[in-house]
């Protein structure tokens, strides 16, 4: 009896998780064009705070890359999208995310904490610099134009994006890929004494991390149809998946889900109510969160739980 | 040729004193508060609206308004770095959680900042003419704003310099930081001394963006690239080390005229191109230890 009840525990969430899924996967049926748009907006965020935490949580590293791999999938869809079928765009979107990663992370994981940031934060105006710079010199325009993608294909492909990344950031957490990365944010120095080679595991999550973040730039860019590169190398897209992910609660699984999910949909809210407020309110909540909620969200609602469930945990 | 180079390698002055004095009191909030203060850029353009603001409504002269800038700025960034900061300080684990959490913390306060000036002061792009008649430097011509604007920005670097080397509450800031803890120990009021810093970085911003006002247009979303520069010059000089900062604002200054003479639509890739050769060369900068 104990088993399945243990199992029972362990398969709620993730059958919850499934429902929510399949809900989201049929919902284009009978939702209107408004929700699919939101819910493409708020799937976006999830994908690009679930990615952030793959490789920023576990190490204590703060990557403001995102912006970098998001812009560097709408490029691939600009340049690419009226050569290629959408399905080899996006993976090529992804694949070239990686490959970025996967170079800065092999140079720059060396620098500690701070620098890292400073670094991930300057190589997003970076690029975006010199692609104003070569668009105007060399093509001319500053822009381009990308293939239009009905709402309802670009909603389920972020889906499908969405999926494999839960599936790969939830297999990377129960491994000793994870667990190593985890050791490394507790004591770099003493993981690379038990043998883990630091460098080498920092870099390849950096990379997983990046490839779901440029597959959703690939798609997101058909839905914009316009782009230049000031709205695809757009640092709001680094700082918004950190600030989700440290609101939702990194601690737990869910936590960034949840966090980007409820954030996104705020946005939303606050954008269409309080156009004049909204950064301010952003501002605010996070500010907030850092001083008064370290485990964000997830942990209030722990806490909450303790406290009805009188203290019977009082010391976990 | 010789007019040329006395063109590039005066307007980089002029733009390095503008990085310096931005760049110190990043320093400063850094250096001594450990505090990367991302809405660093946002007190700049606090000061900058205050005195179009002054110099429109009132018809105050700008530099005068100096006197408006620099202390309110520093009561703010005092009161902030009490309140905020200090609350964080006690309650992270370690120095380097309380650098990240800090850094976070700030980019709310960016934009917190941001969106008051912007129903403050609306989107518009504003500016006023103040001085704006050419001065002749040996054939080259400048704009006698820049020259003040460079006059003013040595002065106060200097004049900070001298406060720090030869006071007694310069002191205590040099051995904060050195060791925060130790200073401490030897009876240094730490909490006063980080906020004094983080009160003087923001009074300095607040100075620069006073400047910055009378040379450039100003705006509400203008502090995100001033922040940014002053952070590859905090780098390029070495992190914690206020002469170094001093001495790589110009660098920076004179390497964007320099890149912008050639190839205007380069200058800030070419900063970036500098701060990221730095970060993986030499991350201590030109007079780090």
């Amino acid at each position: 009896m104990n088993i399945t009840r243990v199992d029972f525990k362990k398969m709620w969430g993730p059958g919850l998780l499934l429902i929510i899924l399949v809900l989201l996967a049929t919902l284009s049926l009978h939702a209107s064009t408004y929700t699919v748009i939101l819910l493409t907006s708020i799937l976006m965020y999830v994908v690009m705070t679930v990615s952030w935490v793959i490789f920023s949580a576990p190490t204590g590293y703060i990557s403001l890359a995102p912006a970098a791999f998001f812009g560097v999938g709408i490029y691939t869809s600009a340049i690419l999208g009226n050569k290629l079928p959408l399905p080899i765009v996006i993976f090529v979107g992804g694949l070239a995310s990686f490959c970025l990663a996967l170079l800065v992370g092999a140079l720059t994981l060396r620098l500690k904490g701070i620098y890292f940031a400073m670094f991930t934060f300057g190589l997003v105006e970076l690029i975006k610099h010199l692609l104003l710079w070569y668009e105007i010199k060399f093509t001319g325009t500053r822009g381009r134009f990308v293939i239009v993608v009905d709402n309802n294909t670009i909603y389920h492909v972020m889906l499908i994006i969405l999926v494999a990344l839960l599936l790969i950031a939830y297999l990377i957490r129960r491994s000793r890929f994870g667990l190593a990365l985890q050791s490394i944010g507790e004591n770099e120095d003493a993981a690379a004494h038990t043998g883990i080679n630091v460098n080498a595991l920092k870099t390849i999550a950096f990379a997983i991390s990046a490839v779901f973040v440029g597959a959703a730039g690939a798609i997101m860019a058909t839905r914009w149809t316009y782009i230049d590169p000031y709205i695809a190398f757009n640092p709001l897209f680094s700082f918004m998946p950190v600030l989700m992910a440290i609101f939702g609660g990194m601690r737990r699984f869910y936590g960034p889900i949840l966090g980007a999910a409820i954030f996104a949909y705020l946005e939303e809210i606050l954008i269409t109510r309080f156009p004049y407020y909204y950064m301010l309110i952003f501002g605010t909540i996070l500010v907030v969160t850092i001083l008064y909620l370290p485990d964000g969200l997830i942990g209030l609602i722990q806490k909450v739980q303790r406290r009805i469930s009188g203290g019977q945990h009082a010391n976990t | 040729m010789i007019v040329t180079i006395l063109d590039i390698v005066i307007a980089g002055l002029l733009l390095g004193g503008l990085y310096a004095l931005i760049a110190m009191g990043l320093s400063l909030q850094y250096g001594v508060a450990r505090v990367l203060n991302i809405s660093h850029g946002e007190f700049i353009m606090l000061g900058a609206l205050t005195t179009w603001t002054l110099h429109r409504a009132f018809g105050i002269n700008p530099l005068i308004s100096l006197a408006v800038c620099g202390p309110v700025a520093f009561v703010l960034g005092f009161i902030i770095h009490r309140t905020l900061f200090k609350r964080l300080l006690t309650s992270s684990a370690s120095p380097g959680v309380f650098e990240s959490n800090s850094m976070l913390a700030s980019f709310g306060l960016m934009f917190i900042i941001q969106n008051i000036a912007l129903v403050a002061w609306g989107p518009e792009i504003r500016g006023y003419s103040y001085l704006a008649f050419p001065v002749d430097l040996g054939g080259a011509l400048f704009g006698a704003n820049r020259l003040v604007t460079l006059g003013f920005a040595v002065v106060i670097g200097l004049a900070f310099y001298l406060f720090l080397a030869l006071t007694r509450t310069g002191k205590a800031v040099r051995a904060a930081a050195q060791d925060p803890a130790t200073a401490g120990l030897m009876g240094v009021n730490i909490d006063n001394v980080l906020a004094l810093c983080f009160g003087f970085g923001a009074a300095m911003a607040g100075i620069a963006g006073m400047l910055i006002s009378m040379c450039y247009p100003v705006h509400g979303v203008m502090g995100l690239e001033y922040t940014i520069i002053a952070i590859i010059v905090v780098v390029l000089g070495g992190l914690g080390s206020i002469p170094g900062s001093f001495i790589g604002g110009f660098i920076l200054g004179l390497i964007g005229s320099i890149v912008t003479y050639f190839e205007p639509g380069l200058a800030l890739a070419a900063y970036y191109v500098i701060f990221i050769l730095l970060l993986l060369v030499r991350p201590t900068g030109i007079m780090g230890k």
